[in-house]
């Protein structure tokens, strides 16, 4: 198999990117907020900026689409589109979310964590459906965007809590913080790995491989290490510890940012195999049948 | 049951782009935009060089990505295996775009023309409001293929009925019919010919073969890989 007539999509641009980045990085922050304020209330600052960087990403799409005013059209097809789950999720969410934080019921911004997750595994299928971008259909991308919002999640949770005075932080948000940029780290190199194995365009391979070293080290080992370094180092934990963090939050954006808008070609095309007689063809896997909406248009335009 | 496909003889296709007019010309669709448009490869070095021209378009595929990932459900498909667009329904958010693995698919937010603001006769029949903002791609022609079969034609055989690219190809290197039916031209030229489809380890199943009987020089391949 020989590929040929590849090149950058420009489909999806920052505004898609930053779906992916703030809408991922909220997801992990209302997870890790709700997990590390259980069973007490979350603090208002907390919430909030969670579901204010979900609701930017979401705006962010919006400013992409051509229609913007049949946005609500995103919720038609839940049966395969990983974007109508994700956008499911994200509506209930927000509320959910919303009226935990503002009746203090801990159990509501439980759930919404929860939910969190969900959108974060949304996100990373929602990449890993589309066939044609090599660097996106690979199925290590979901546990790489798994782990890099749980890191960025924790990582703004870190800096939130000594900007608004709520140190000292509990001891497990240090630890699972620690363990999600290992998963973080283990994730990338897994997904460069798999990568770099298959024919994926070189203008991807090259873009990523270029990004290896800041991601690895600066981006997940500098950060566990100034972590590590915070725990034994009592009067500078707050300083390393913020400095990690924000390591973890910047390298997971740019990570994304990357993936989604600048190593993005589409595979472009090729001659396959040669094959001889008649084809045994599938049959066409029809939508008709499982969508109400385009049912009831149908209906009425045949009656 | 019906599956209409597409076949496109690379042995006998010289690249005249006549298809490509042709469809630009029936669609009417805006610069840039190309439903069917043909790859111009060369390789080897004076005086040993070789072209080779391949059509590419929406494959109509039997399982197609673009549809299973379409969160408003405008992306459909037929009974006959097109795959279609409803353009009420799409809200333009690409997903189906990068979804495709064959770049077949486009987005032109505003109108635009041939020859700038005023539009040529051809377009100005066919242009299409809805078609702004939203995805848009080969039809396979299906409004001339519903109306040749309206008029008890066969698509494929009929000019009537049959996709304005196939009838316009000067070299016969187009054809299109029912692969279901076994006496189809086109179950006739892949029984009689090698043939290969496009990225068809996907599993997309796409409803386009090209009939070709050599694998390309090992030099271009090395060339091409993972370009």
């Amino acid at each position: 198999m020989n590929r040929f007539g590849s090149k950058l999509q420009t489909h999806w641009d920052w505004r898609a990117a930053g779906n992916f980045m703030f809408g991922g990085t909220g997801c992990g922050l209302i997870l890790m907020s709700a997990a590390a304020s259980y069973p007490n209330p979350l603090p208002l600052a907390l919430g909030l900026q969670a579901l204010a960087l979900i609701g930017l990403g979401l705006f962010l799409v919006w400013l992409e689409i051509g229609r913007p005013w049949r946005a609500l059209h995103v919720f038609f097809h839940p049966q395969t589109s990983w974007m109508t789950r994700e956008g499911s999720v994200g509506t209930i969410l927000m509320p959910l979310a919303l009226a935990g934080l503002f009746m203090e019921i801990p159990g509501l911004v439980a759930l919404s964590g929860i939910l969190g997750l969900v959108y974060l595994f949304c996100q990373g299928r929602i990449l890993l459906a589309s066939k044609g971008i090599p660097s996106w259909r690979e199925p290590a991308i979901v546990p790489l965007i798994l782990s890099t919002g749980l890191s960025e999640g924790s990582g703004l949770l870190i800096l939130t809590l000594y900007a608004i005075d709520m140190a000292p932080i509990q001891g497990w948000v240090f630890f699972s913080f620690i363990a999600f940029l290992a998963f973080r780290a283990y994730a990338w190199s897994t997904y460069l790995g798999k990568l770099n194995g298959s024919k994926a365009p070189k203008n991807t391979l090259s873009i990523l491989n270029g990004i290896n070293p800041l991601m690895l080290w600066g981006a997940n080992v500098t950060p566990i290490v100034l972590l590590l370094a915070s725990m034994f180092l009592s009067s500078y934990t707050g300083l390393l510890s913020c400095l990690g963090a924000l390591l973890a939050v910047a390298g997971g954006w740019y990570m994304k940012f990357i993936i989604v808008a600048r190593a993005s070609q589409v595979q472009g095309y090729s001659l396959g195999k040669l094959q001889k007689g008649r084809p045994k063809m599938k049959a066409p896997v029809r939508r008709k049948p499982d969508n109400f909406v385009f049912d009831q248009k149908y209906e009425k335009e045949n009656n | 049951m019906t599956r209409y496909v597409m076949i496109a003889d690379l042995n006998r296709c010289v690249g005249c782009q006549t298809c490509t007019a042709a469809c630009k010309h029936t669609n009417a669709t805006p610069p840039g935009v190309q439903w069917r448009k043909v790859l111009d490869l060369e390789w080897g070095e004076y005086p040993d060089v070789e072209r080779l021209f391949v059509p590419v378009g929406c494959q109509h595929c039997a399982d197609p990505p673009c549809m299973h990932v379409c969160p408003s459900t405008a992306t459909g498909q037929r009974d006959d295996g097109i795959v279609t667009i409803d353009y009420d329904l799409c809200i333009g958010c690409s997903y189906c775009t990068v979804a495709c693995p064959y770049q077949a698919r486009y987005k032109v937010d505003k109108p635009e023309f041939a020859y700038g603001e005023t539009p040529m006769a051809s377009e100005e029949i066919r242009f299409d409001e809805r078609t702004m903002g939203v995805a848009q791609k080969c039809t396979f022609c299906s409004d001339r293929v519903d109306a040749g079969l309206e008029q008890g034609l066969t698509p494929g055989i009929d000019p009537d009925a049959t996709p304005g690219c196939v009838n316009a190809c000067i070299a016969d290197a187009l054809s299109f019919g029912d692969i279901e039916d076994e006496q189809s031209n086109v179950s006739e030229l892949l029984v009689e010919n090698s043939w290969f489809q496009m990225h068809a380890e996907l599993g997309t199943e796409p409803g386009f073969f090209y009939l070709w009987d050599k694998e390309l020089p090992e030099e271009l391949q090395e060339k091409m890989q993972g370009e």
